[in-house]
């Protein structure tokens, strides 16, 4: 299923500090591999301050990691430069949360969704409305939406123009940040839908970031669920409801509201905080909020390791 | 004990108005969901019982009782009495609602003070005792923080501490968790449950999620267009209702175990 032949961006413990004064160091990343393959979906979720995106804006090229190194077909991406980067980035596009702000409020849709192509010089001034148009259809919207402006569309309808403008260089990975939690659900849906149908035609590589579990085990092929700049758990989407190992991963899952849940039990949730992410202590990161937390927990922090095929966890009840 | 008669809230004279003949009857200690996509009015029925419509929009019919009185002929200095001790609010975004230079503790001491007969220090205990009660755990060390050294729980939650001190009769919540992480949605929704069974507090909630309404109110509206489409308990609206955009907006909701063709 995962063929190491399929990968197309490869990141290899990634880590990334920042330095906030001279004793503080914020931990974003700690030592994270994770890979995106061709026509597939990684789904990464987490709470917020999780490093989430931290890991995604350096796959896509906007950080720069402390350590480690992310391979581009077989190629490290970090030590290209200048044109030769400028020329590498059409191939990994970004899709943004909130669209009201990813997109300029004085130019018009044309403008917005054809300005990649101008930068890499794809097309002639004289083409941009019958590209825009075309675009425009990609993403399910009528064409006269071209001589729009962002103000005159709703949250949806927008957002498609944000998916519109990424699709636009035709890139092999597009990395989704939170690009449904300003939306409700019956534009969630939608979405979800059209990012599926554009997959299944261009064989895109997805990376998807969400708070929603529910939401993102319904289609990633594969699921990373990212604690405290670590990836705790890492499964096939497909087995998180029934599978999942990690005593974080299930608190994730315990307190989603499902249609389905038992409505005469009561909510459960974990009560604390995320702990600060400065001068991370040793030890597992979940052990303050874990309720298996063990004596071993407390000194040495568990491994990613492989408890079954295509499904590794971090934690010492299953090393 | 808010009785909403076919309510009619138009914005603009000559265009269709933004919710028709809307009614609701809530009984106290009930809680009462909207449900609905963006534009289908859940914000303005909320903002008309709270009497503070944006400047151009009125109620042209019907009329909204709270205890027996008409909420519409109220003047400015009843809504002085009502509004924060017995119907208050809690946003989307708490933190928009505070001021970002001053500390917690000094904007809820004007607050506490502003409604009721406190001294200052009065006000600061009952301030510190409320943030203890939404289980933040340090009153004290949150009373002097400021906004920003909070996260978006924390403020949500110092949101709920503020509109629950006078323990109202109605809380309005106009998507109070849909800014949150689902661990956070969760322990807030508990929250507001809580202080339900504690003060016998009436709840009116918009959320566009349907299992989380499902999972804590008495009574589900489902509007579309400014009117109501269906409306009853959550067996009705999970099992039994044959409306098509109930049907919708139950299949756009995520289920665990849930998948696409891929």
């Amino acid at each position: 299923m995962f063929k190491p032949g399929d990968a197309i961006i490869e990141a290899r413990h990634l880590t990334k500090l920042y330095q906030v004064s001279r004793s503080k160091c914020l931990t974003a990343c700690d030592d994270i591999s994770l890979n995106f393959y061709r026509n597939q979906t990684l789904g990464i979720v987490g709470e917020s301050g999780c490093g989430k995106s931290t890991f995604v804006r350096m796959a896509v090229g906007l950080e720069k990691p402390t350590s480690g190194e992310i391979l581009f077909y077989g190629k490290n991406r970090l030590e290209l430069k200048g044109e030769e980067l400028r020329l590498n980035r059409r191939n990994i596009q970004m899709i943004f949360q909130d669209p009201s702000e990813a997109l300029h409020p004085r130019m018009k849709v044309k403008e917005i969704i054809c300005e990649p192509l101008f930068n890499f010089n794809l097309i002639k001034k004289s083409q941009m409305e019958s590209k825009a148009r075309e675009l425009l259809e990609m993403v399910e919207l009528p064409g006269s939406f071209a001589e729009r402006f962002p103000h005159e569309m709703s949250g949806g309808q927008r957002q498609r123009i944000g998916i519109a403008r990424a699709l636009s260089l035709e890139p092999e990975v597009i990395i989704c940040d939170e690009i449904t939690s300003a939306l409700d659900v019956s534009a969630q849906k939608m979405i979800v839908e059209l990012l599926l149908d554009l997959q299944n035609r261009k064989q895109i590589s997805i990376g998807f970031i969400s708070h929603d579990l529910a939401l993102v085990q319904q289609f990633a092929h594969q699921v990373a669920v990212m604690y405290l700049g670590n990836v705790v758990e890492l499964m096939n989407g497909k087995e998180v409801s029934t599978k999942a190992r990690h005593p974080y991963t299930q608190a994730l899952l315990d307190s989603i509201f499902d249609l389905h849940m038992d409505y005469s039990k009561e909510i459960v949730s974990i009560d604390s905080e995320i702990p600060s992410p400065f001068n991370v202590q040793e030890g597992c990161p979940f052990k303050e909020r874990c309720i298996h937390c063990m004596t071993v927990c407390k000194t040495e922090k568990p491994k990613l390791m492989e408890i079954e095929p295509y499904h590794l966890a971090a934690c010492h009840r299953y090393g | 004990m808010l009785e909403i008669q076919n309510i009619t809230i138009s914005f603009n004279k000559s265009s269709k108005p933004a919710v028709e003949n809307f009614s609701l009857y809530v009984k106290p200690g009930e809680i009462c969901c909207l449900v609905g996509e963006s534009g289908s009015g859940k914000t303005s029925v909320i903002r008309a019982i709270q009497g503070n419509l944006p400047v151009q929009g009125t109620v042209i019919q019907g009329d909204i009782f709270f205890e027996g009185q008409s909420l519409l002929r109220y003047t400015a200095n009843d809504w002085q009495k009502v509004r924060g001790t017995e119907i208050s609010m809690i946003f989307q975004d708490s933190g928009a609602m505070m001021n970002p230079i001053r500390t917690i503790g000094s904007q809820f001491v004007e607050y506490i003070r502003a409604h009721g007969d406190y001294t200052r220090k009065e006000a600061w205990g009952k301030g510190v005792q409320m943030l203890e009660r939404v289980r933040l755990h340090d009153g004290e060390h949150m009373m002097n923080s400021y906004p920003f050294q909070l996260s978006g729980g924390m403020k949500q939650r110092v949101g709920i501490a503020f509109a629950m001190v006078f323990q109202p009769k109605l809380l309005l919540a106009d998507e109070p968790t849909s800014a949150l992480d689902v661990t956070t949605q969760a322990q807030m929704i508990r929250q507001m449950m809580k202080l339900r069974e504690e003060c016998g507090t009436s709840i009116i909630m918009i959320t566009h999620n349907l299992a989380l309404a499902a999972y804590m109110s008495d009574h589900i509206v489902v509007m579309k267009k400014g009117e109501i489409t269906d409306s009853g308990d959550r067996n009705h609206i999970l099992h039994i209702s044959q409306d098509d955009y109930t049907k919708k907006l139950l299949s756009a909701v995520p289920s665990l175990g849930g998948h696409y063709d891929v």
